[in-house]
């Protein structure tokens, strides 16, 4: 099924809690609401038409006045897949996990949260994956400051590119 | 003249420094140690190609038996920490030889937030091998490099001269 049907299809299933379908190329996308991804997803997964049983990727994206979480649908039994994103407010991202769904989210959504600050709601281990647990903030946001050291390592670091520059003058 | 037969009777004379440091570089015990992608150079280097178990140099699965440490990869700022727990369980004498750029001065990955530009930061490093990553042959020199380092000590003569100080 071509991926705009599909969003047609659950945009039939539920009115109000699709706001936005996009047929930008080459993955035109959905965007859902943030409470309504739990029903959504499972409706797709669990529909024999649309069988999205497998949850190809999951990231997020700091766009300065939002953070988008993007899902990338896949379903190996009609070899069609789907893009789903949600949009969340900058300074308190939350939004029910779908690792009851998609058992691969429960990784992906640790590093969404490591990197990025967003709070799934009903996750079973919700820590950081990929940075130390006593790191400061999270790296992938915009606003991220870059602590000056980390126990007792220096963090400052000379830029080649600057020190070439400053030769030529 | 049959040598094998005479040899037991020989006496051979050398200085006592030299002994030892000749036969702590003929067993340079390294950490079976790897951080990114130069530890597959680095497994190379140990294996039957360019083996440099003919320099007495074996891979060891623990800190505590190893002489030399090869930083083998990109050292992020959480592996630092690891890393110098690791060199701190290793006894003395011990060495470190720095491998590739990125644990030299953070390669392609040193202006990353999560990276330690350089291991020379957290650990004195003896030999520095270019190369990204260095060949198996690059890596070779380092260690011969080190075993020439290694000869050039007076541990004796050192202790002496730290013990006049001390008296």
């Amino acid at each position: 099924m071509e991926a705009l049907k599909i969003y047609e299809r659950v945009k039939e299933r539920f009115p109000d809690k699709v706001l936005e379908i996009s047929d930008r190329k080459p993955d035109p996308f959905a965007v859902v609401a943030p409470d309504a991804i739990v029903p959504i997803g499972r409706f797709l997964c669990g529909d024999p038409e649309t069988a999205m049983d497998c949850l190809n990727n999951q990231t997020g994206v700091d766009y300065k006045d939002r953070i988008e979480v993007v899902y990338h649908l896949f379903s190996y039994k009609h070899r069609h897949g789907c893009v789903l994103k949600v949009r969340l407010p900058r300074d308190n991202p939350v939004m029910p996990t779908v690792e009851e769904i998609w058992r691969a989210a429960d990784w992906m959504e640790r590093e969404i949260f490591d990197l990025l600050g967003v709070s799934f709601e009903g996750h079973s281990d919700l820590r950081r994956i990929l940075m130390p647990e006593d790191w400061p903030g999270h790296p992938l946001r915009k606003d991220f400051v870059e602590p000056l050291e980390y126990h007792g390592i220096s963090t400052v670091r000379e830029s080649p590119i600057i020190r070439l520059d400053q030769k030529k003058k | 003249m049959p040598l094998l037969n005479t040899l037991p009777d020989y006496v051979l004379t050398t200085k006592t420094d030299e002994l030892i440091n000749w036969m702590r570089k003929s067993s340079l015990w390294y950490m079976l140690f790897g951080l990114a992608c130069c530890a597959i150079e680095l497994m190379h280097t140990g294996g039957p190609r360019s083996d440099i178990e003919r320099f007495g140099a074996t891979p060891r699965a623990s800190a505590r038996q190893s002489d030399l440490m090869i930083i083998a990869g990109t050292l992020t700022l959480k592996m630092a920490l690891r890393t110098r727990l690791l060199y701190d369980q290793m006894p003395d004498p011990k060495y470190i030889i720095s491998m590739g750029s990125c644990s030299n001065c953070g390669g392609l990955f040193q202006l990353a937030y999560s990276v330690c530009d350089g291991v020379d930061k957290i650990l004195p490093v003896d030999v520095y091998v270019p190369g990204c990553p260095p060949r198996p042959e690059a890596l070779t020199e380092g260690l011969l490099k080190l075993q020439e380092k290694i000869m050039s000590e007076r541990w004796l003569a050192k202790d002496r001269a730290v013990a006049a100080a001390q008296a």
